[in-house]
Order: C-alpha cells, then structure tokens, then sequence
C-alpha cells in the first residue's frame, strides 16, 4: 500500500533521470523507519489514542470516526517531525548545503520528505482500520478506504509545505517540544480527538483557520461524517495554505543562503 | 595596499584552467566577505587557500560550489556559471558537515550520491580507494572520525568531478587521519583534478599544494609556491625592548614585519628568528626584555597585512 507514494515521482525520459527520485525517496523513507523516535511515535500516538478513545465506543460512530481523524494526526505528526525536524538537522549539521552543492534534482528531496511523510501517513491508517475492524467492531467500504487515502496524499502537500518552513526558521535545539507546542493544541481545535460540535465556541470559530481543521474535515467526508459539499472549499483552502507556505519557506530559503557567511 | 605576486606559474597554460574566480566581490550586509578576489585554478595541481579563521576561506569555497552569487566579479568551472546544475556535475566538494545521516550506511550515502551524476564512478571502485570496503555495510553513525571523514570525500568522487573543493578536510583529525587524507588529496592531484584546499595551516598548505594563497579579511595578501609563502610568512615572534628605530629593524634580514608597541617595545615578525637575533644583539647592546616565540598564523599574517 505503499505504492501510491510513487505517482509523487515526476515523468522523467530516462532510467538516469528518475534513478536520483527513486533513490532519494527509498533513503529518506528507511532513514526514517530506522529513526525509531520518529516511527514508534508517529504510528504508535494515533494506535494507541485509538485503544484508549475507541474501543470503549465499539460498533459506534465514533470508533469509525476517529480512524479518519486519527489518520489525520499521524499525517500531520509525520510532515512535522519528519520533515520540519529531519531539515532542521540537515541544515544546522551542514548536511543541507552538502546536498545543494552536488547536482541532486532540487525537486527530489523535497518530494522524498512528502512521500515518505504520506508512506508513514498511509501506514497510520491501515493499522488503524485494522484496529477499527478487529477491535472497534466498524467496517471500512473499499471507496471510503481509497476516499481517506486520497486525502492522505493531497494532504501531504501542505503539511510538507509547514514542515519546510518549520525546518528553514526552526532552531533543531528546540525542535521537537516546539513542535509538540504548536501541534498537539492545533490537533485538538481541529476535531481530531472530538468532534469539533463537541468544542467551545471560541474554539469552533478559530477552527477554520487551522490547516489541520480542513484536512480533517476532507477525511471525515470520504467517511460520511461531513458534507461532502463542502469538499471542494476546504480543497481550496488548503491549495491556497500550500502556496502560501512554500513561498514563505523560498523567501526563507533565499534570505539564508543570502546570510549565510 | 596587497602586494600579489602574478597568480599563474610561468609554465601553466591557460586551457588547464578548469575553474577561475575574477575580481569577485560578495559582502554580507556591511561586511566585505571577499574584495576583487582572483583566483584560477589548474588541472593536476592543489591550490592552498590558507587563511586564519573569518578570512574569507568558507565563502570562496561556497561561491566555487554556486551556494553563493557573487556581487560583482565573475566565477566560472569549465566555461560555467557554478550555479548551472550542469556546471555542478563537474564538481565535488567536502564540507564543514558536522553529520550526514547517521542511520544510513556507507554503501547506502554512496549510491544515493552516485544517483545524482550522470557518469558516476563504480562504487566499488570508491569503496575501494577510500579504504572504506570494510565497514560499507556500518551505519555513518557507528565511524570512527577518520572513517567518517572518508566517507564525505568518497561523496566528494562520486561523480569523478574535474574540480574537487575541500573546506579544512583534516579538522578534528588525528595524525594517523590526517595523513591519509594528505595521502588522497596527492592522489587527486596526480589524477588530473583541479583540487582547492582551505586550510589554516601553514604545514598544510606547505606540504599539499603547489600553490598556495594567501587570504586575510576577504583580501588576497599574497600568492606563490610554498617556498616563497613560507619566505614570507613569519614562523618567528621576537619581542623585546631596544632603541633601534623602525627602519634599522626592517632592513635587518629576514623581518617580516614589525609591530611597535611602545617608543622602545616592540614586536618582530620573522621567517628566521636566529638570524634576526643575532643581528639585533650585534646592533644594540642594550637590547632588554627578550622574548621569543612562535607565531600564529593569525599574528602573522595580521602583520603582514599592516605591514604592507
């Protein structure tokens, strides 16, 4: 199931010129299996929200609601720990300028971060769907499968987008409780651990504003669980936090190498 | 005012040229980094950029490799911007890396690295020369420092480049270490290679290269052979108290330089310490406070630049 991660790779005409993608999303992804902070967390937090929240509501609408908001989480805590973290190491240990020194395609580590960041993303959500139907007793259709899966991949886009920026403006020093200081609040505000009807006011009105909130609210409509017709909206909206991060991190990227002395 | 001795040998001919840098400028915010900065660099011949530390070194090596634009002045590696991808397929270069990716292994680094140029070299073949078939199979983060660092120079050869740049390749090395890089850097030399080598070692430079450049804040102070950077370059530090004045003491042999300190202390940088010695003795029977010590590179060129 890891396969799709591979329609990320450009067409290229010959074996040479897509050797240098293969090869750097391969890397990139068993550098980060072997990482075993980053894989034991970023598969291991939703499975285990997962024990604690939704198999006390077995056969309920939560047990199936929570598989696709906490595929969400583990898209989310892969783009921001593997790419946001994993950049800012390579740039403070001089890894970063190694690389953009050699001719390596620009865009093949940038696309090895979003790939393997998705390949984690759709491991999180087979394991949960397997923990869905073995302990939370709910079924997952074929299409709402392959629905949730798209929305993985789309929504790898703009979480690689933040996670970039977070790894150019980010010391690594202070990286992963950063990290955890911005998520674990922006997770909840978007309905990942509750419906969002379930949140105060306040919160539901901040909401939209969240990238997180509008990934969750595509999953939660390849499962039934929101409009599908607002889809498109929340498409957009994160389209438009896509460009907006990726200039953000380019102007970044200038001003450093600028600095840089 | 530098005093820059012509930059080309008197047999080198210009189509051995593989990379130059003409009259660059790059400043950062108010600072000047580097000033009409030239620089050619031949094939078969290891070119030392020997500076102390902040002289500039880093960024020449970063303008070479396209991490930088100059603000004025033109770079080229065989007739390309550096900044080209194309250009950079002809490029290796060893950096400052405090760590690649600890979790890979050596074999692994190698052919992702191997990916990223169309004609790369076997990685046998560069496993092989680096020593490092034995341990091709251990993770980046389980070698020894000497391993590691020749591990980022078998990066450096992937693509069996014309122009190889190595930023202080033996720094936080050991004797043993060092010497095998030495022992690599000939070897590219002896293969053709244009090789650009920072270092702030004067016994580097000295023993490695054929031609050696001097730098201090972004200037070139001097370029030459080894033999005469080593004429120029004070090893010695000569303190002491006399009534000599200024000009006596700079027609003395072998005086670099002279830093006056007070009307009667004053500080002698010089390439031969015993002669110089013996002349002051002979000149000035009140001569007090002697001190003699070696100079840093720092001191030595710092004088130089005032000097001259």
């Amino acid at each position: 199931m890891i396969e799709p991660v591979q329609a990320a790779k450009p067409l290229a005409i010959s074996g040479h010129r897509l050797r240098p993608y293969a090869l750097e999303i391969a890397y990139e992804f068993i550098r980060l299996a072997r990482t075993r902070a980053y894989s034991l967390s970023v598969i291991g937090f939703p499975l285990m929200f997962y024990l604690l929240f939704a198999t006390g509501h077995r056969h309920t609408p939560i047990a199936k609601y929570l598989i696709a908001s906490y595929s969400c989480l583990g898209l989310g805590s892969a783009c921001l720990f593997g790419i946001g973290l994993g950049i800012a190491f390579e740039r403070a240990q001089g890894w970063l300028e190694l690389k953009w020194a050699s001719p390596m395609p620009r865009l093949a580590y940038l696309l090895a971060k979003m790939a393997s960041s998705a390949a984690f993303a759709l491991i999180v959500m087979i394991a949960l769907i397997g923990l869905g139907y073995s302990l939370g007793g709910v079924n997952v259709s074929p299409g709402q499968m392959a629905g949730l899966a798209g929305v993985l991949l789309l929504g790898s886009i703009p979480f690689t987008a933040l996670g970039l920026l977070i790894g150019l403006i980010m010391p690594p020093t202070a990286g992963p409780s950063l990290i955890n200081l911005i998520y674990l609040p922006l997770s909840f505000a978007s309905g990942f651990f509750m419906p969002i009807a379930m949140l105060p006011r306040w919160l539901q009105a901040i909401a939209p504003a969240l990238p997180t909130y509008q990934l969750a609210q595509l999953a939660l409509a390849a499962f039934g669980f929101a409009p599908r017709a607002g889809a498109l909206v929340h498409g957009l909206v994160l389209a438009g936090f896509s460009v907006l991060m990726f200039a953000a991190a380019w102007i970044t990227f200038v001003a450093v190498q600028a600095r840089t002395q | 005012m530098t005093l820059a001795l012509p930059l080309a040998a008197a047999d080198a001919r210009p189509e051995d040229t593989i990379a130059s840098l003409h009259e660059v400028t790059r400043c950062f915010g108010a600072r000047t980094a580097l000033k009409q900065f030239s620089l050619a660099l031949r094939a078969g011949e290891v070119t030392a950029l020997l500076g102390p530390n902040g002289a500039g070194k880093t960024t020449v090596i970063r303008l070479l490799l396209g991490l930088l634009a100059p603000d004025a002045g033109r770079i080229q590696v065989l007739g390309r911007d550096p900044r080209q991808s194309r250009a950079r397929t002809a490029i290796g270069a060893m950096l400052q890396v405090a760590q690649a990716p600890n979790l890979l292994t050596v074999r692994e680094h190698i052919e992702l690295f191997r990916s990223y140029y169309p004609e790369p070299l076997p990685t046998a073949d560069l496993l092989d020369r680096t020593g490092l078939t034995p341990v091709q199979h251990q993770r980046f983060g389980t070698l020894s420092g000497g391993q590691k660092q020749r591990m980022l120079f078998a990066l450096a050869m992937c693509g069996n480049p014309h122009l190889v740049c190595l930023d202080e390749p033996t720094v936080g090395l050991d004797i043993h270490a060092r010497r095998q890089v030495w022992h690599d850097i000939r070897a590219l030399a002896a293969a053709g290679k244009a090789v650009l080598l920072t270092t702030h070692y004067l016994e580097e430079a000295d023993a490695l290269a054929q031609h050696i450049v001097l730098i201090q804040q972004g200037r070139l102070i001097r370029a030459g052979t080894p033999g005469a950077i080593k004429q120029a370059v004070a090893a010695g530090r000569i303190r002491c108290r006399t009534k000599l004045p200024d000009e006596v003491l700079r027609a003395c042999v072998a005086v670099v330089a002279i830093e006056r300190r007070s009307p009667q202390e004053v500080v002698i940088f010089t390439h031969d310490p015993p002669a110089v010695l013996r002349a002051l003795l002979a000149l000035d029977a009140t001569l007090s406070e002697l001190e003699v010590s070696a100079a840093s590179l720092e001191d030595a060129v710092l004088a130089m630049s005032a000097a001259a």
